[in-house]
């Protein structure tokens, strides 16, 4: 099987080492760019699985490479980052990134944050079953099971789930999900993502205060995971 | 009247009152005490106008009294003339020792204020560097544990799987350490420069403590952390982030400071508009003396065990009161800390679930 690729841009060169490194161990096919410039050049070139993006570049600023690569590239874009700052985060979810990670990251975190985007990205956007071993959702039939039994949603609940299921892995705004759900008018009224979010988490999750499917990213939004 | 901070305005006229309403008095009794010691008292009153206002009214004073005193009270009374040559001496005697009066005052003043000065800056270097030894320490331990391994895994010494484990582990430990040291002295300089700005925003409190316990778990501690809630706890408007890093903070700092496999309680409540977050411990509390300062920046328990940066308590004070909140500590009859914050703020009870 060929090995799957992975563009690091990154000017740090002890950043670009480890990540070459993590990924290549763990084997990724991984090319390196050291500027925007070049980044853009090696996507168009290698056109790889996945591209990892500091938004502090010497060049270009990463929000501007990220909106570039964007026009054409379809594949996950992950943010590497030192700025903690919300704002600059949500900017670069707006801007097209699926995730992001602050630096420093954990190896382990962002291998199975990889992982879980390559898989993601396989799976044909049209599948209208999303199934792991004790939770399925049925978005044609809008039936959620649970263990096996089937647990009942309110329309928004499901439509809520619906959402973040379909985009496992990505990090979903509030402001994106009160969009898509409630609409435009909806975008800063936070208290209904907070009320069904925890509704929904009492009636799939295992234990709601622990929650392992939805998961919470703090000030930004939400992540779906298929445990 | 006479504080130093008086309006300058209020200077002159009162330097001008106050030599009036005593020439006055003098001017009732000049048949009783005679010009010369009207002189004396005269000048008596432009030393007290130089030990309170600043050169100009002093100056002021004095050229007035002496030309109150020679029209008032140097024969020919009524006029500037001066009959006599020892009046006319001690008339210029009188300007000059006023005008030296008021000029060697002003200089006492002035060097006084230099002193107080260099005091006050070396007693703020002094802080200076002890603040920044304590710093220097938190930030070159870790730092030494790191190269200190690395070399220690690059030489060629023989060593265990074993020994290697431990020393990745240090480096592990150390790098941790480090980045939370960065974090706080980054948090600090932030609020310091007044470059946060809470967002208030509604959220679900809950939630942030569950999050900041699953945040903790990497510190592999082994105290309980027990949660208490009001059932039903509403949503409250408040900055997500800087919630989340205050539960973290306080909850870290139990953590690091309290006994093995003691509990760690966290309740939330809320009364009316206002939301109340108390962390309860089993630990030794804190000395009653030093209450008072544990939220300073860079403060440090006396005999505190090292680790600490003596900044994150009082980035939990920075951060709660960026959200108009109160912190307060207190000890607890049973023993053990008590931290109790207040957040006044918007309360939402507002179910959109129920219309479905």
């Amino acid at each position: 099987m060929n090995k799957r690729q992975i563009l690091v841009i990154d000017d740090e060169s002890q950043i670009r080492k480890l990540l070459e490194i993590t990924l290549s161990t763990n084997d990724f096919d991984v090319k390196l760019a050291e500027n925007g410039l070049e980044g853009i050049r090696y996507a168009a070139t290698f056109q790889p699985d996945l591209i990892m993006l500091d938004l502090g570049l010497p060049d270009i600023d990463g929000q501007k490479v990220l909106q570039q690569l964007r026009e054409w590239y379809l594949n996950p874009i992950m943010i590497l980052s030192v700025k903690s700052e919300e704002s600059e985060i949500v900017k670069a979810l707006d801007n097209g990134a699926n995730d992001y990670l602050i630096k420093p990251f954990r190896t382990q975190e962002l291998l199975a944050r990889v992982r879980s985007h390559m898989r993601n990205h396989i799976k044909e956007a049209s599948e209208p079953v999303i199934t792991s071993s004790n939770f399925s959702i049925d978005l044609i039939a809008r039936i959620v099971k649970v263990n096996n039994e089937e647990v009942k949603l309110t329309q928004t609940e499901f439509n809520l789930l619906a959402i973040l299921a379909k985009n496992e892995g990505k990090v979903l705004t509030h402001q994106y999900l009160l969009k898509e759900i409630w609409g435009k008018s909806y975008s800063d009224q936070t208290q209904y993502l907070r009320v069904f979010v925890a509704q929904l988490r009492k009636k799939i999750e295992k234990d709601a205060n622990h929650p392992e499917m939805i998961l919470t990213e703090s000030g930004i939004g939400y992540r779906f995971i298929l445990t | 009247m006479f504080s130093r901070t008086s309006n300058p305005n209020n200077q002159y006229i009162f330097s001008i009152i106050l030599v009036v309403l005593i020439s006055l008095v003098c001017f009732a009794f000049k048949d009783i005490i005679g010009y010369k010691v009207i002189a004396f008292i005269l000048l008596v009153t432009v030393s007290f106008v130089a030990m309170f206002y600043r050169i100009v009214p002093t100056l002021l004073a004095a050229v007035l009294s002496a030309l109150i005193w020679n029209f008032f009270f140097i024969k020919p009374y009524y006029t500037f003339h001066i009959g006599n040559t020892e009046d006319k001496f001690m008339f210029f005697m009188y300007f000059v020792i006023a005008l030296i009066n008021a000029v060697l005052t002003f200089k006492i003043r002035q060097i006084e204020r230099i002193a107080n000065e260099k005091e006050s800056k070396l007693q703020s270097i002094k802080l200076y560097n002890t603040l920044l030894d304590s710093l220097s320490h938190e930030l070159k331990t870790p730092i030494a544990a790191i190269i200190g391994s690395t070399d220690a895994l690059q030489s060629n010494a023989i060593m265990t799987e074993n020994q290697k484990e431990k020393l990745l582990e240090e480096i592990s430990i150390a790098s941790l350490r480090l980045n939370n040291q960065v974090e706080n002295l980054l948090n600090m300089s932030r609020l310091e420069s007044g470059v946060i700005v809470a967002k208030m925003d509604w959220v679900d409190v809950n939630e942030i403590v569950y999050e900041v316990i699953r945040a903790l778990k990497i510190k592999s501690y082994t105290q309980k952390i027990v949660v208490t809630a009001t059932e039903n706890l509403p949503l409250f408007k408040l900055d997500y982030g800087l919630t989340e890093h205050v539960i973290y903070n306080l909850l870290n700092n139990a953590i690091i400071y309290t006994p093995e496999k003691s509990t760690i309680t966290i309740n939330l409540s809320y009364s009316e508009n206002t939301l109340q977050i108390i962390i309860l411990d089993e630990g030794n509390g804190f000395p009653e003396d030093e209450i008072a300062f544990v939220f300073d920046k860079f403060y440090r328990l006396k005999n505190s065990r090292p680790g600490g940066s003596g900044l994150g308590l009082s980035i939990v004070k920075g951060f709660v009161e960026a959200q108009n909140g109160t912190v307060t500590l207190e000890n607890r009859v049973e023993g053990g800390a008590k931290f109790i914050i207040k957040i006044k703020t918007e309360v939402s009870k507002f179910n959109p679930t129920e219309n479905e």
